[in-house]
Formats: C-alpha cells, sequence, structure tokens
C-alpha cells in the first residue's frame, strides 16, 4: 500500500475521531463507521482512536475483541453469515454449515483463497419463520439448503468486480 | 380506473423471499402500460408461509394473494390480479377474513402489516399518536398509574411488571435520565421486535416519548443489533419523519416537554440483550454485566435513572392510554395480564406472528395456528422463549401460556419464541449446543458461566461418547447447579435450562452410539 493511501486512511479515521468524540459514549459509533469505510478496523490505528477518544489503547482493543462484528483483519470481498441458532437447526442448519464449509474449503471466520468470500456465524438474523437463513451484505435469504447455497454464491462470484476507490 | 392501492410488504423475511423485486416488477408493469395502481410497500402481517403476500384495496376491505414470488410474477401479472381475480390459484381472499389473523387480537400489532409504515398520516389514521396527545394532558403519576393498572410486564422475557419500572425512575430525583429500548432481539426463533421496527416504527417512537414524559427524561436511546439492517434504515427514517412533525425533539406538540431519541447498533454480541450488559455497550465499552444492585432504575446509563423497556413492552403503552388500562388488563389470565405476540419458528408449517391474549395452550399454537411440523414428520420438541429456555416434551405441551404456569414447568415465556423441531432432532446435540452458544456468547465476567460452559460441552461430548456416562451425568448435573446458582446474570444462571430438560425428557439421546 502506497504512503500516501496509509495517510489518507489515518486522516479518514481521525476525522470520524473527531466527528463523534464530543457524544456520550462514543466508542461503538466510531468502530461501527471506520469498519463501514475500510471493511476492518486496523490495528495500527488504535493509539490514534485512543488518544483521540481519551481513552486507553488496551480500552479500544478490549472492545474491538469483544465483539463478534469487529474485524482486526480484512474480510474477502463478500462477507457470507451463516445462521447457528435453534430455529435454523431446527430446518437443516446444521447440515447446511458442513456443506458451506467444504464447498467453499474453509471454516467458521476464514477467507476463500481467491478472497471472494468470507464464512462468519451468526446467531439469529430474525428471519426464523423461514429457517435456514443466511445474510449477504445487507439482503438476507429465506429457506437456504445446499443448492441454493450454491447459487447464491456463484452469483456472488460471477458478479463483474466493480471498480473500488 | 380510480387510483388503486397494491400493497406489497417491506419485511426482511418478505424481502428475502423476494417482495423487493415483485414490488419493482408490479411498478414497472403498471407505468408502462398506464394502469392506474399504486403500489403501496406496507409492512409484513407475520403470516410467513404467504409471503410475499399482495394486498388490493377494495371497498370490501383488502384482498389478498400469496405465496407471490419473484418467479411467478409474469403469471400473476397476466393474471390481472387487481381486477380481484378469483380464479387465480393464489386468491386469499379478504385478508382479515384468512383464519389465522382473524382468531387473533392484534393489539399492540394492530397497524402492523395494514399500514405504510412511513407513512405519518397512515399512523395518525390509525390512532397513531392519540396516545402521546392523551399524555401530555396527564401527570406524570396518572401516565405511570396507568401503565401499573393495565398488568403489562416486560415483554423481552423477564416480564418484570413495567408500571413499577416507571414508578421508581419518576420517584429518583435526577436532572439527566433516559429511556433506553432494548432492540437487541438475540432469541433465535423471535422476530417480533423486528416486526414492529419495520412495520410500524413511529408506534415505537411514541411509546419511548410517552415512557420519557412519565418519567422526566429528554433523551432515549433505542439500542439496536446490527443483524437487523432494514430495521434500522426504517426506524432512522421515522425518527426523522416524526422529528420533523415535532412529535420528537423540543417543545413537543406546543407541550413545553421535550424528548428526542437515537439509535445505538450493537455489535453482534448476544449478552448485550442483558440490560446492564447492554448499558456498559452504549457507554462505549465491552458489554460486560454489572452486579444488581443498583438497579439500572436507579443508576444506570452513564449512572443514571434509566427506564430499560424492551421495544414490544414500549410499542403496548400508547394503546394502553389510549384504550385504558382496563381494556388491556382484561386481556389475560392470572397475573399475565394483555395479549404476547408469539411468534412460531423452526419446524412448523404455518410460521409467523400470532398475537393472542395469556392462556392458550401450546397446543393450540403448534396445532391450530402451526399446522404441525413443515417436514410432515412427527414434532418431537418444543423450545419456548430463546436459547435459555427449556425443551419441552409433547407430555408438556398442554401448559397455559402464562409466566408462572410456564415457570412452574421449569420453562419460560421468555420474548414469546417458539421453536418446534421433529422426530429427527437429536437432543444431546441441542444440550451441547446451549452449552457452546454460553461459552461463545459468555461476557467472561463470572466463572460459572465463563468455565462452565467449556465444562458443560466437555462433560456432554464423554456423556455422548460413552466414557463413564452415569457418573458423568451426575457431574453435567451438578455443574448445572452451579451455573444456575452462581451466575451473575441469565445468560450463565438459564443455560442449564435447555440442558438439563433434554436430558430429563430425551434421555435416550444421550446414549452412546445413539
Amino acid at each position: 500500500m502506497s504512503i500516501d493511501k496509509e495517510a489518507s486512511r489515518e486522516e479518514m479515521v481521525l476525522a470520524i475521531v473527531s466527528k463523534y468524540k464530543e457524544i456520550p459514549g462514543p466508542l461503538l459509533v466510531v468502530l461501527h463507521e471506520i469498519q463501514q469505510e475500510l471493511g476492518f478496523i486496523p490495528p495500527e490505528f488504535i493509539p490514534g482512536i485512543a488518544e483521540g477518544l481519551n481513552l486507553s489503547r488496551a480500552e479500544i482493543h478490549g472492545v474491538i475483541s469483544f465483539y463478534h462484528f469487529f474485524r482486526s483483519t480484512p474480510a474477502g470481498r463478500y462477507t457470507i453469515q451463516l445462521c447457528r441458532a435453534e430455529s435454523c437447526q431446527a430446518m437443516g442448519s446444521r447440515e447446511l454449515e458442513r456443506h458451506a464449509k467444504k464447498s467453499l474449503e474453509i471454516d467458521f471466520h476464514q477467507t476463500t483463497a481467491d478472497g471472494q468470500i468470507t464464512l462468519e456465524p451468526v446467531y439469529c438474523l430474525g428471519n426464523c419463520a423461514c429457517s435456514p437463513a443466511i445474510r449477504v451484505g445487507d439482503a438476507i435469504h429465506a429457506h437456504v439448503g445446499a443448492e441454493s447455497f450454491d447459487a447464491i454464491v456463484n452469483e456472488l462470484i460471477s458478479e463483474k468486480v466493480e471498480v473500488k476507490n | 380506473m380510480a387510483n388503486i392501492k397494491v400493497y406489497v410488504p417491506r419485511d426482511t423475511t418478505a424481502c428475502s423471499l423476494g417482495a423487493d423485486s415483485v414490488a419493482v416488477s408490479l411498478q414497472h408493469y403498471f407505468s408502462n402500460n398506464d394502469i392506474d395502481c399504486e403500489v403501496v410497500r406496507s409492512g409484513s402481517r407475520g403470516l410467513y408461509w404467504l409471503e410475499p403476500l399482495i394486498e388490493i384495496e377494495t371497498d370490501s376491505g383488502r384482498i389478498a394473494y400469496g405465496p407471490i414470488g419473484p418467479n411467478i410474477i409474469d403469471e400473476f401479472i397476466a393474471a390481472k390480479f387487481w381486477k380481484i381475480n378469483k380464479e387465480h390459484w393464489s386468491y386469499l381472499g379478504v385478508v382479515d377474513e384468512i383464519p389465522y389473523l382473524q382468531k387473533q387480537q392484534r393489539v399492540t400489532f394492530a397497524r402492523v402489516g395494514v399500514i405504510d409504515p412511513l407513512s405519518l398520516s397512515d399512523y395518525e389514521n390509525h390512532f397513531g399518536f392519540s396516545g402521546l396527545k392523551q399524555a401530555l394532558d396527564m401527570s406524570s403519576q396518572e401516565i405511570v398509574s396507568q401503565i401499573k393498572d393495565s398488568g403489562l410486564r416486560g415483554r423481552g422475557g423477564a416480564a418484570f411488571p413495567t408500571g413499577i419500572k416507571w414508578q421508581t425512575v419518576l420517584d429518583t430525583k435526577s436532572v439527566q435520565k433516559y429511556v433506553v429500548c432494548n432492540a437487541d432481539e438475540g432469541d433465535s426463533g423471535t422476530y417480533s421486535d423486528r416486526m414492529l421496527m419495520e412495520s410500524d416504527p413511529l408506534c415505537l417512537i411514541e411509546g419511548m416519548t410517552i415512557a420519557g414524559i412519565a418519567v422526566g427524561a429528554d433523551k432515549g436511546y433505542i439500542y439496536l443489533r446490527d443483524e437487523y439492517p432494514l430495521a434500522f434504515s426504517v426506524l432512522e427514517e421515522a425518527i426523522v419523519l416524526a422529528r420533523n412533525s415535532n412529535f420528537l425533539g423540543e417543545n413537543i406538540l406546543d407541550s413545553g416537554k421535550n424528548f428526542d431519541l437515537e439509535i445505538r447498533l450493537g455489535a453482534g454480541a448476544y449478552i448485550c440483550g442483558e440490560e446492564t450488559s447492554m448499558l456498559e455497550s452504549l457507554e462505549g465499552k465491552r458489554g460486560e454485566v454489572r452486579p444488581k444492585p443498583p438497579l439500572p432504575a436507579i443508576k444506570g446509563l452513564f449512572g443514571k435513572p434509566t427506564v430499560i423497556n424492551n421495544v414490544i413492552s414500549l410499542a403496548s403503552v400508547a394503546a394502553i392510554i389510549v384504550n385504558g388500562a382496563s381494556s388491556y388488563q382484561n386481556y389475560g389470565v392470572n397475573r399475565s395480564r394483555g395479549t404476547l405476540p408469539f411468534q412460531l419458528s423452526g419446524n412448523i408449517k404455518y410460521a409467523g406472528l400470532v398475537e393472542i391474549p395469556f392462556g392458550a395452550t401450546l397446543k393450540d399454537l403448534l396445532y391450530e395456528y402451526g399446522g404441525g411440523s413443515r417436514s410432515g414428520r412427527p414434532l418431537k420438541a418444543v423450545q419456548v422463549g430463546g436459547p435459555l429456555g427449556a425443551y419441552l416434551p409433547e407430555s408438556q405441551w398442554d401448559t397455559p401460556l402464562d409466566y408462572e404456569a410456564f415457570a412452574s414447568i421449569g420453562g419460560m415465556l421468555g420474548h414469546g419464541g417458539i421453536v418446534a423441531f421433529d422426530d429427527t432432532v437429536d437432543m444431546c446435540a441441542q444440550a451441547r449446543f446451549s452449552m457452546e452458544f454460553c461459552a461463545i456468547e459468555s461476557c467472561g465476567k463470572c466463572t460459572p458461566c465463563r468455565i462452565g460452559s467449556v465444562r458443560g460441552v466437555e462433560v456432554i461430548d464423554r456423556i455422548k461418547a460413552g466414557e463413564n456416562s452415569v457418573k458423568n451425568k451426575e457431574l453435567l448435573l451438578e455443574l448445572c447447579d452451579t451455573m444456575v446458582t452462581g451466575s451473575l446474570c441469565a445468560m450463565g444462571g438459564l443455560t442449564p435450562y435447555p440442558v438439563r430438560s433434554a436430558l430429563e425428557y430425551f434421555a435416550e439421546d444421550f446414549e452412546s452410539g445413539s
């Protein structure tokens, strides 16, 4: 990564920090926005966040590592959240989980070798009337079985690569 | 032809079944062919096996068709459904006369699926903001007394009387107080909060505002789980709508009273549904449980007196003010008053939202509403009240749906989620998952929960492997006792319930080789 790009990322992080530092209890809001922008929370920015919010580095790290949603490393181009909770289990999510891991050749919290798909577990998407459910981006899919899972994955990886700034 | 309204739900589950694409296809077709039909994005009625459920407004009520997925939309359009095609296979007749809906008493969910969630005029035409207007003319004590008299108990799961909580906050002197809505609906098998927020967000906003006026709080937070992206965007829009029309903000409706609110997103931690852990999270910290006392009503968010209520509790408030405490109190049985929106989930044929008064039986819900399993196989176990609720065998399905009746059989109604399993389920695997889930989601503050859950998984694995089975079952039960009596909050304290019930009622699944 070029030095310029790194510098502009740091500027963005600090801008987010100063945007929210006056609100009560700002840390989660700040982390959400950083992850929204960068896809993860690069550990090298923790000292800057800590200084801006008048917290210790340990506190920032403690919060990032406590919440399942926050990442310290980049995810793949797409993240698939697969529901492991009881309602989905009642409709075959254990089999779906095995199938997903086998067909993508990864375990939970890992990314496929081509960098396309990250697989994450999730505990309920509120779509329990039509289990099993998975989430990709903000889209939630119902009644997902092995076949429809493959179809969703194929559609994702065959989409044209968008040029991202 | 006069302008005809065609309703297509915008709700997470309806959208997961293709409702967005259906709405777009209909809009295109109507505009390309100069047909005077308007597509309105309503919420969902919660009859999920019929989603996407399309409704047409007529003089004799709304006519429904369903399920209309994107794969059959061309055929559906070709059937000229907007002219009311009774011959079409998906024709369901007047929506309010569908038995599943007709048999319910929708009090809190009266507007859900009916109105456009982001139309202030729709909301007001259906008694919206009447509760707030009335509350503005009442004293704080009058509002709190109404809620107390209604018998409303916390719908998040703990079932603590809402009015008593409000009274404590009202009686605690402080310049700053808060109202926090717990919208961290993490229990598997539950989605009533999500539905309410997506399909009638102004109802929640109105309820929170009434709570604020009642206890003297001018600031509210909705702690929403990150897993609900649609609820987030709908709520955000609804807050702006309410603020722009002075239902929120300063000097609400020229009353001299102020209340405003903000949404804060969780980050995928189940424990943050526990109220003190949620407060920590709102303050920007790790979601670790706080010991009680002090009660959050006395020392809550940022150390100030705080009303913490679940979405459904707060959404029930306006109707109680409008219709009076006794009207709500008249529903239900014993100490469980009012209605509860039950959610049928898992392996069930007619999964959906059923709002009925307390007192029916689980069997009524599973068969009269649910129609039995979706797989067609016999039902074997039902988990009521989320991942911390007991697994109930068929012999207990006659228990009345009432907080105390469920507690007396070692179960809990919780937030009203009901997850059905057919006879292919391995109850030992379910018990193991309960412990595993606790290990993953424990905040780590207390030892029985943090370590006990890990040991629980190990012991269950040994039982299943046939290692010293009798002794290990004893050990598992002792471990459960330790967790129940020694944990700081319900996470470690209730995890043993599904485990013990699985072992007690489905012992055969714990035999090695089974």
